[in-house]
């Protein structure tokens, strides 16, 4: 009976937990602001990684293996156009299409941890480049390159992720 | 033969087996070990359900089936809190519920590094028939697994356990060393153990078509576990350790299947444990539940 109990106690702790974590996490007053700070990691990239060239840049097939990279790990944060989510900051936008391919292969293996971005590289190094490839592919969002300016608004909501998993 | 004692047990185990069938899954890129830790946790706001199973044979007693139902949620990019569910099937004996863990694990560093470290902190309530070997620490040796359920049961293991996990990816090579502390919370001296492990997809590039037999969906590698004795007797004496190659098969359809068989390297040890496991990850787990609860995630 008591193991019962056990078992009981930390099935609610457990469940306690994850509602707290959950409740805690709340779309921020300013989308703009948040995505601003998300891009300025790729500032942070060192000038080495900076200078870092796709190894792939030939390869006629990185692009396509590289969006079926992004439709498993990444469209759900960045949508599955990557054009921005609820977590995650659009990819086309130009601060990212702008961006160096040293940069954004940097940020996908360090990850932006402290922003909720986990780190990638558990993904081998040429599956990264396929996606940096499929990414930069992509190029900047036709008529909105810019996060839109706040949540609420419905310039917004145009830019969310039709993502039918929502 | 009636199946009305098993039945509390078949509700417990089958229950996260409707669950991973709920929509919202993610694929996974999970690695194949099962007893080492890499340095790698869950996206945030994922869930994974994960169900295990471990065949060990026992001299001196009988063989047994043991198994555990595993919860784990990414809280954030750098912390994963995980749920057991453990039990086991004693072959001519009897099948047992043998207890419950709770696990976190905090990774250190913001950055990817040539070794980083991860801690891990988890708190155990199981009996002394558990089986399931998540870890072996101390002098824990088959012979005291010999005993029936009844006996076993009667011990009772409010632990603390402490690891840190050192862990590093280079040139698609994983590999993992975890260092492992373990305190009873009655008066026994601390329990110390170990587990390394190694691992590599089997290619490195993605493939440009949708296939589940891919040789990049395919991870295998090793894992070497065991026990270091106590704070009063530390080093191999009276300790098992065990040697198993792994693999993992990351299914494009949402699933993780892993195999692992362990063989025992000591007579101390289990001659072989054969292990295997299935997992599906539910993404948006967080996001879900906030908006049952009224959160705006």
């Amino acid at each position: 009976m008591r193991e019962y109990i056990a078992a009981l106690v930390f099935t609610a702790t457990f469940l306690s937990v994850s509602i707290a974590l959950a409740r805690q996490e709340k779309v921020p007053a300013s989308k703009y602001h948040k995505d601003a700070l998300d891009y300025a990691e790729l500032a942070k990239a060192p000038q080495k990684a900076r200078a870092k060239r796709n190894p792939l840049e030939r390869d006629p097939d990185a692009v396509s293996a590289g969006r079926i990279l992004f439709e498993h790990h990444c469209a759900e944060c960045h949508g599955d156009l990557a054009q921005g989510g609820r977590k995650g900051p659009s990819l086309r936008a130009e601060e990212v299409q702008n961006a160096e391919l040293g940069a954004i292969f940097w940020i996908l293996t360090n990850g932006v941890v402290r922003r909720g971005m986990p780190v990638w590289s558990k993904l081998p190094e040429p599956q990264r480049w396929q996606l940096v490839s499929y990414i930069k592919s992509l190029g900047p969002a036709e008529g909105n390159t810019a996060p839109a300016p706040s949540p609420e608004s419905p310039s917004n909501s145009a830019t969310e992720s039709p993502s039918p998993r929502r | 033969m009636s199946f009305a004692p098993f039945r509390p047990f078949l509700m417990l185990f089958m229950l996260p087996v409707l669950l991973v069938f709920s929509p919202g899954s993610a694929h996974a890129q999970e690695s194949p070990y099962i007893v080492a830790y890499d340095h790698y946790l869950e996206e945030p706001g994922n869930l994974e359900i994960e169900y295990f199973s471990t065949f060990g044979t026992q001299r001196g007693g009988n063989d047994f089936h043991a198994y555990w139902m595993e919860f784990e949620y990414g809280a954030t990019a750098w912390w994963t809190t995980e749920f057991y569910l453990d039990g086991q099937s004693t072959f001519g004996d009897s099948t047992v519920f043998t207890g419950v863990r709770w696990e976190n694990r905090f990774r250190v560093l913001k950055r990817e590094h040539f070794i980083n470290p991860v801690l891990y902190v988890e708190y155990e309530n199981i009996s002394g028939a558990d089986k399931i070997f998540k870890e072996v620490e101390g002098h824990d040796v088959e012979s005291g697994h010999g005993f029936r359920n009844t006996v076993l049961r009667q011990e009772r293991n409010h632990e603390l356990e402490f690891k840190l996990i050192l862990s590093g990816t280079h040139k698609g090579w994983n590999f993992t060393q975890n260092t492992i502390a373990a305190k009873n919370l009655s008066n026994n001296p601390w329990e110390f153990g170990y587990a390394i492990g190694a691992s590599r997809p089997l290619a490195l590039k993605a493939s440009a078509k949708r296939c589940s037999f891919c040789l990049q969906n395919f991870i295998a590698g090793a894992e070497m576990y065991g026990g270091l004795g106590d704070r009063h007797s530390f080093g191999l004496h009276d300790t098992s350790h065990y040697f198993a190659p792994v693999v993992a098969w990351n299914l494009p359809s949402d699933w993780t299947l892993r195999l692992s068989a362990g063989f025992g390297l000591n007579d101390n040890s289990h001659r072989f444990l054969l292990r295997w496991g299935v997992s599906r990850e539910i993404t948006g787990f967080g996001s879900m539940v906030s908006r049952l609860f009224g959160g705006r995630r």
